[in-house]
């Protein structure tokens, strides 16, 4: 893709990106740590609107920065004083190692393996206006299966996340149950 | 007892100069006036190229609509949308390339809807106010210009000049966000609505999962107010209306994919198109989608009667308590525009959005659709007015145990319609009007059986009028009826 | 100056590394969370890619399977993620703590 807004707006995308997965790493106070990572979320959003991929990249927004990132706030709220702090634990040398380590392979094979792509006209040829048709004959053609399985999952999730967190001896389930039946609305959302 | 004078009279300060400190320090700070004379040149500057530049543009757009000549061909001001296609044709023709014509048209259509919004929060203010007051038998603000007219600006200037707090243990830069990214939202999700045939500004073929994506990115920005407030009735107003909007995104989202299911498209324009073509309105044939749609985006801006979120009366003002002078300017700036938005989406979806049976010929169809949003606008009032408040344990059981399972009994019907509209090859009259009865049948029998099912009668008698203690026999009467003696 | 499958891939690597740091390396449950969403949302970004540029397949014969599997990523991300942070209100109620330097039960 060599129009100069594409390049432009991947740049700039993938700064943000990385700079906020990195800060996502470095913050020492988890609410900041949770704003950077929905900014990864969002900056992966766009990165996918640069890939023509419009349907994921709404998805993305609407289920990640809008369901599972109330979901880890709803996370923090219910257990205070106890996770407010992003402390690293002693594994924080072999860790930071390990996910260099892999940064650098993964980056290395990128940028070093002659990728059967498409380049310049095959590559506008094969752009296409607009995914969504495509993905919903596939979901509902080829993939259906997986489709019910995926829809099947999402009910097991939502009625186990219910069931974790009800209790059942005491009476004032109202404020837990309330806002996990309410954090678990992201989920829901997803099969229909 | 004496009438003798003090011993010693307090030390009166000299004459001329106000008595009290806070007075002086009152007289010290200067006026709105001497605050904006004291602004750095640079940002005067800066101001001062943004606004040539937003006149320019508004001025650019005044000349398409009144009296536009493109290439020599008359425009009317009932053609916008093939104005813009045309100008950006042209654009692209010359040696700049499609660069020149994103842009150019980019920022006409972005300044112009900009236009649009501040020119109804400059009025919407006072029609609420006036509208509210009319149903409440009262006047409404009447003082501040003829009728009252320039109250909004009145309130604009008055914020401009409070002073902008930070309580103490607030984190500041997550305190700084929230008026900013709630205003985000806001403006963006006016991108895909089509005010004309040709003419919306993100013509993109999953409109309406982005208007519902984008406006689910609002609630982050409401509980981050809440919670760097350092303040608890902050962060409960905050964790209620985070619950409250997230809960019914789903009922939302349901009717919109009824919708989807009729018209085949993701596409608002496309829907609208859908519309007139078949000449009927969505609202006509999907009776329970229209109302939850409108019910739940009560919830999604936080209005009344789910407005537990500033609960007027009762927590303070909720998520933006701390916030003072412009900040919170921004949030009710906020609520206006997302209800005028609101008021947009129902038009586009239900009520036919630009089209009017083909009146749409002779009157600008973004004025047709003004007019209908401006009606949705009026329905939201209407509902402030007229309805308490719901408490949250109310609102969440609405939402789950009743919106929702009807709602995806909803998508069943109508997708089971769906496939016969698709299968036979009737006249559309025929099929659509069947359509229409059937739902409103099902739509009246399914809530009041369901309400029945989970318990939701109406335990109140509806008096028929006022009744006199005299008529029923007075004080002792009263007290006999209550159960007193 | 473009922009190509190696640019991709390349983010990609990153921020799943990055998310492999953030998970291995965090004390608080939550946070491990984080990190494996960072993990998930790279793998997305390595599918789209992939499904743009690859001439491996043959026009017609598998459009937008990167697409398809791209929407079970996320429907099984965000189930995982309802039910993880379940277990980790749950811990806390049972634990009063998030530590995961603390709640190490199984020992070697």
């Amino acid at each position: 893709m060599e129009s100069t807004g594409v390049v432009v707006a991947f740049y700039v995308l993938s700064g943000l990106t990385i700079l906020s997965a990195l800060s996502v790493f470095l913050m020492r106070n988890m609410v900041h740590s949770l704003v950077f990572l929905v900014s990864v979320f969002l900056g992966m959003a766009g990165l996918f609107v640069t890939l023509s991929a419009d349907f994921i990249a709404v998805a993305q927004i609407l289920i990640y920065a809008g369901a599972i990132s109330v979901l880890l706030v709803f996370a923090v709220m219910l257990t205070p004083l106890a996770s407010r702090d992003n402390a690293n634990s002693l594994y924080v040398g072999p860790g930071v190692i390990l996910g260099g380590a892999i940064a650098a392979i993964v980056v290395f094979t990128a940028i070093d393996v002659e990728w059967n792509q498409l380049t310049g006209v095959a590559l506008e040829e094969r752009g296409f206006v607009s995914t969504i048709e495509m993905i919903g004959e596939q979901l509902l053609g080829r993939y259906v299966l997986a489709f019910e399985v995926a829809s099947v999952l999402l009910l097991f999730a939502l009625l186990g996340a219910i069931v974790l967190v009800t209790n059942r001896d005491e009476d004032d389930e109202t404020a837990d149950g309330d806002a996990d039946e309410a954090a678990t609305t992201g989920v829901a959302e997803d099969t229909v | 007892m004496t009438d003798q004078p003090l011993a010693s009279t307090p030390a009166s300060p000299p004459a001329g100069q106000p008595a009290t400190p806070m007075a002086r320090e009152i007289i010290a700070r200067g006026s709105l006036l001497q605050d904006a004379k004291n602004v750095s040149v640079p940002l005067k500057a800066a101001g001062a190229v943004a606004g040539l530049v937003f006149l320019t543009v508004n001025a650019a757009i005044a000349y398409i609509v009144i009296d536009g000549r493109l290439d020599g061909e008359w425009y009317d001001f009932r053609d916008l949308g093939n104005a813009m296609a045309r100008l950006r044709a042209e654009l692209d023709d010359t040696s700049a390339g499609p660069w020149l014509s994103y842009w150019v048209t980019g920022l006409i259509g972005g300044v112009g809807i900009l236009s649009f919004l501040g020119g109804f929060l400059l009025i919407g203010s006072w029609i609420e106010r006036r509208m509210l007051a009319r149903f409440q038998i009262r006047v409404g603000p009447d003082r501040v210009g003829p009728f009252g007219l320039l109250q909004p600006l009145a309130d604009a200037l008055k914020l401009m000049q409070k002073e902008v707090l930070t309580p103490i243990g607030a984190d500041k830069a997550l305190f700084l966000l929230p008026p900013v990214l709630v205003f985000i939202p806001a403006m963006l999700a006016w991108g895909p609505m089509p005010w004309a045939p040709n003419m919306s500004y993100l013509d993109i073929n999953v409109g309406l999962l982005y208007v519902i994506s984008i406006t689910s990115l609002s609630v982050l920005a409401i509980w981050m107010a809440g919670w760097s407030s350092n303040n608890h009735y902050a962060l409960l107003g905050a964790m209620r209306t985070v619950a409250m909007m997230v809960s019914y995104e789903i009922p939302i989202s349901l009717s919109l994919i009824v919708v989807v299911l009729l018209t085949g498209s993701l596409n608002l324009g496309e829907i609208v198109a859908w519309q007139g073509e078949h000449n009927v309105w969505l609202g006509a044939l999907l009776p329970f989608a229209m109302f939850t749609f409108f019910f739940s985006s009560t919830a999604e801006i936080n209005r009344t009667p789910n407005d537990i979120a500033e609960a007027e009366s009762e927590i303070v003002a909720g998520f933006h308590t701390e916030y003072s002078g412009m900040k919170a300017g921004l949030f009710l700036a906020v609520e206006l525009g997302n209800a005028l938005l609101v008021g947009a989406l129902l038009a586009t979806f239900f009520l036919g959005g630009y089209t009017a049976f083909g009146l749409e010929e002779w009157i600008p169809p973004y004025l047709i659709l003004a007019a209908k949003a401006g009606f949705g606008y009026f329905l939201f009032i209407w509902l402030r007015g007229t309805l308490p408040r719901f408490k949250i344990d109310q609102l969440m059981n609405f939402a789950w145990k009743y919106l929702i399972p009807l709602s995806i009994a909803n998508v069943l019907i109508v997708a089971v319609e769906a496939s016969i509209a698709a299968r036979w090859d009737v006249e559309g009259i025929f099929i659509y009007g069947s359509f229409a009865i059937v739902n409103l049948a099902l739509t009246v029998f399914a809530v009041r059986a369901w309400a029945k099912v989970i318990g939701y009668t109406p335990d109140l008698e509806h008096p028929v009028g006022p009744r006199f203690a005299s008529k029923i026999g007075g004080l002792e009467a009263a007290r006999e009826i209550q159960g007193g003696t | 100056m473009t922009v190509d499958l190696s640019h991709y891939l390349a983010v990609s690597g990153i921020v799943f590394g990055i998310g492999v740091m953030v998970a291995l390396s965090k004390r608080n449950v939550i946070a491990v969370l984080m990190g494996v969403e960072l993990m998930l949302n790279a793998s997305n970004l390595a599918f789209l890619a992939f499904s743009r540029f690859s001439g491996a397949f043959q026009e017609g014969t598998e459009p937008l399977a990167g697409h398809t599997f791209v929407v079970f990523v996320l429907t099984v991300a965000a189930a995982e993620a309802a039910v993880a942070l379940a277990m980790a209100v749950l811990i806390y109620r049972k634990r009063e703590t998030v530590d995961l330097d603390r709640i190490s039960v199984l020992r070697w």
